[in-house]
């Protein structure tokens, strides 16, 4: 794989050493290096194993509560006149987010290994809650490293986190959000290689973190690709999700990549605006950099020291991308664009009245943007959107900003 | 020779291990860590690590954290770490200076003008933590062209099956991280440091350097009686930061803090083998 040369699929990646072109790889302690090829191994061999996919299928079924929904969202359309709007519904799914696809597939994989001790980062609190979740399923001690930060902003989730059993340490190191947090899990499972498995919850990290969360993920483009075929006859004509780290969004486009007629867009923080240096934007006003294990899109000053990010969203407050995205916004196969805080917060309040739906916080980005990209598309047209978690854990965050005290 | 291998073919021949101390460049600010940086083959450091600081520096305890972190708040950066080494090389063109990091502000800096200024600057090797060795290539390559050792580092974890790929390709020395943990948290434990030095030694002639886990002059001890070279940071820096309250610098007080416990630890290491 060459960045520079166009490959007849998007869908080979990573190569045998975990790269996506030049992102990617295993940028980690030497300490760590064993465990990651043995993870890379298990993986490979669970994979391989249709009794594997068959015990997750099932968990996916009756605990998660898959397959989610896909629905149109008829007043939207109305509202902006324009192609007809669908929406994914990974909010439905159990703990309320995307994120638990992913963390089912790991603590499977933990099991499979004999782990008996799980990890984790979390920004939002929703890979948290998610993985918290999981541990408390499977029995299995749970520690999870959050942002002092955005242990403030998040209470909700820190509360359910530490009602599901998991211990929840807040990290005061550095910016004391979610990077600093990855940091954290990766210091803590330096220190306790033996027992435990780190439940990364983005398409980041060293290899084979990214191609393993992606996998996990893609259950969501999975079933949205066949649902849009049933319901319209035909695929979308455009594909939109938000990035973060960007789980949610590797879910769904993944099994678009080689649809050629599906226009697919992820949407990063804005922030207070790309120009304010205010944002987590790493496509957008990052350049390429190594952190936390693999080569990507950094936000970073001329020294390469990594800036903070800012987003109103915590689940979004990154100062990197999973770097598949890297790869295909050099490749141009998927457009990045972004929406600011203010635009989320708007798309945040139009949604609940139009739909009765409180969206989260990093979906009403993508909302925002699928807003304005619906003004540019025929009404004969189709957007699909993940709307991949819900806005309960955001309402004390979206009450101050509107000035409102509970 | 190199620098470094003419300074352990010295004490080698000596019969004694070296001691490495390794303090951030720039902690507490420039001028004091140059200072330090003076300082310490004076106070028994046989090879300097210096450290470049990063914002995210992942494998480092809560001591070299904040080391790092003071330094970028003074306004360290590349290019005065590199300053400070060729300040350093006015007074001293003998003691071997090791930079340790990570990779990003060298890929920042551009991997091939960084391995040629480190170079000229008067730098004898590199230790990158999170570059093991499925992903150096990038750098090793421009810094033996420029005549720059990349040290490889070897850990508990490094079993059989994995140290022919750490040792292949490897140059300078080997650093032995002798505790699963980031540094300056856990303490060494001598006989399970020397099972795996037996196994390393058996595969590779390099000198090996231990460091991670050595806090006091008795660690310092033990492990000059098995390595050949103890290497000491979060306890010096620690020592910067007992003196950089924020109500107040005492730079004096740090200087020779500092380079006492140096001279400590080195002499702990020097005379073990007597």
């Amino acid at each position: 794989m060459n960045t520079s040369q166009r490959p007849n699929s998007f869908r080979t990646g990573p190569d045998e050493t975990g790269h996506f072109g030049i992102f990617g790889g295993r940028y980690v302690a030497e300490t760590l290096m064993p465990l990651i090829l043995d993870l890379e191994k298990a993986y490979n061999a669970a994979k391989a194993d249709p009794s594997f996919q068959a015990e997750l299928d099932d968990f996916l079924e009756h605990y998660v509560g898959r397959p989610s929904p896909l629905y149109f969202a008829e007043r939207l359309t109305a509202y902006w006149g324009g192609p007809k709007i669908w929406f994914k519904r990974d909010e439905l799914n159990h703990t309320g987010a995307h994120k638990i696809n992913n963390c089912m597939g790991q603590i499977l994989l933990a099991r499979r290994m004999g782990k008996t001790r799980i990890i984790a980062e979390t920004g939002a609190g929703q890979h948290g809650v998610a993985t918290a979740t999981v541990a408390a399923r499977f029995g299995l001690p749970c520690v999870v490293y959050m942002g002092e930060d955005d242990i403030k902003r998040q209470m909700p989730n820190v509360f359910r986190m530490r009602l599901l059993g998991a211990e929840v340490v807040p990290v005061t190191s550095g910016s004391k959000t979610l990077k600093d947090a990855m940091n954290e899990a990766l210091r803590d499972w330096v220190a306790n290689v033996e027992n435990t498995f780190y439940i990364i919850g983005t398409v980041a990290g060293p290899h084979p973190y990214p191609a393993m969360v992606r996998d996990f993920q893609s259950v969501i483009g999975r079933e949205a690709r066949a649902q849009m075929l049933k319901a319209e006859g035909r695929l979308p004509d455009a594909a939109v999700a938000c990035i973060g780290g960007g789980s949610n969004a590797m879910g769904l486009f993944y099994p678009f990549l080689d649809d050629a007629s599906v226009a697919l867009y992820g949407v990063e923080a804005a922030g207070l605006g790309i120009a304010t240096g205010k944002h987590a934007a790493s496509l957008a006003g990052g350049r390429p950099g190594v952190l936390h294990g693999n080569r990507t899109y950094l936000l970073q000053d001329d020294d390469g020291q990594i800036i903070e990010a800012h987003s109103i969203s915590a689940g979004l407050d990154y100062p990197g991308i999973g770097p598949e995205h890297a790869w295909l916004h050099d490749m141009k196969r998927v457009k990045y664009v972004s929406a600011t805080d203010q635009e989320a917060l708007d798309a945040f309040q139009l949604c609940a009245r139009q739909e009765g739906i409180l969206p989260a916080l990093e979906p009403s980005h993508a909302l925002a943007f699928t807003g304005k990209l619906a003004a540019t598309m025929r009404k004969d047209q189709t957007i699909l959107m993940n709307l991949c978690g819900r806005g309960d854990k955001d309402i004390f965050a979206i009450a101050e900003h509107l000035g409102t005290k509970l | 020779m190199s620098r470094i291998a003419t300074r352990f073919a010295e004490l080698k021949q000596q019969n004694r291990a070296g001691f490495i101390a390794f303090i951030s460049a720039g902690d507490p600010d420039y001028e004091t860590s140059l200072e330090i940086f003076r300082g310490l083959p004076a106070a028994g450091a046989d090879i300097i690590e210096l450290g470049m600081p990063f914002t995210d520096p992942m494998a480092e305890g809560p001591a070299i954290q904040a080391s790092s972190l003071r330094a970028l708040k003074a306004g360290q950066t590349m290019k005065r770490t590199l300053q400070m080494v060729r300040e350093f090389r006015k007074q001293d063109s003998r003691t071997p200076v090791v930079l340790m990091g990570y990779y990003n502000p060298i890929h920042s800096y551009g991997v091939d003008r960084f391995a040629t200024d480190a170079a000229s600057a008067g730098v004898d090797g590199l230790i990158i933590v999170d570059l093991p060795p499925e992903e150096d290539a990038e750098l090793r390559h421009p810094a033996a062209r420029a005549g720059l050792d990349l040290i490889r580092l070897a850990t508990p974890t490094t079993d059989a099956r994995r140290l022919p790929t750490v040792i292949e390709g490897a140059t300078g020395f080997l650093y032995y991280v002798s505790i699963m943990g980031v540094t300056g948290t856990k303490t060494i434990a001598p006989e399970e440091v020397a099972a795996s030095l037996a196994r390393i030694r058996a595969a590779t002639d390099l000198p090996v350097a231990v460091g991670f886990g050595i806090k006091t002059e008795a660690d310092a001890a033990k492990v000059a009686r098995i390595a050949d070279a103890a290497v000491v940071g979060s306890a010096l820096v620690a020592e910067i930061s007992r003196f950089s309250a924020p109500d107040g610098k005492n730079v004096a007080g740090a200087v020779k803090a500092v380079l006492d416990l140096s001279a400590r630890l080195a002499g702990a290491a020097h005379n073990a083998r007597l």
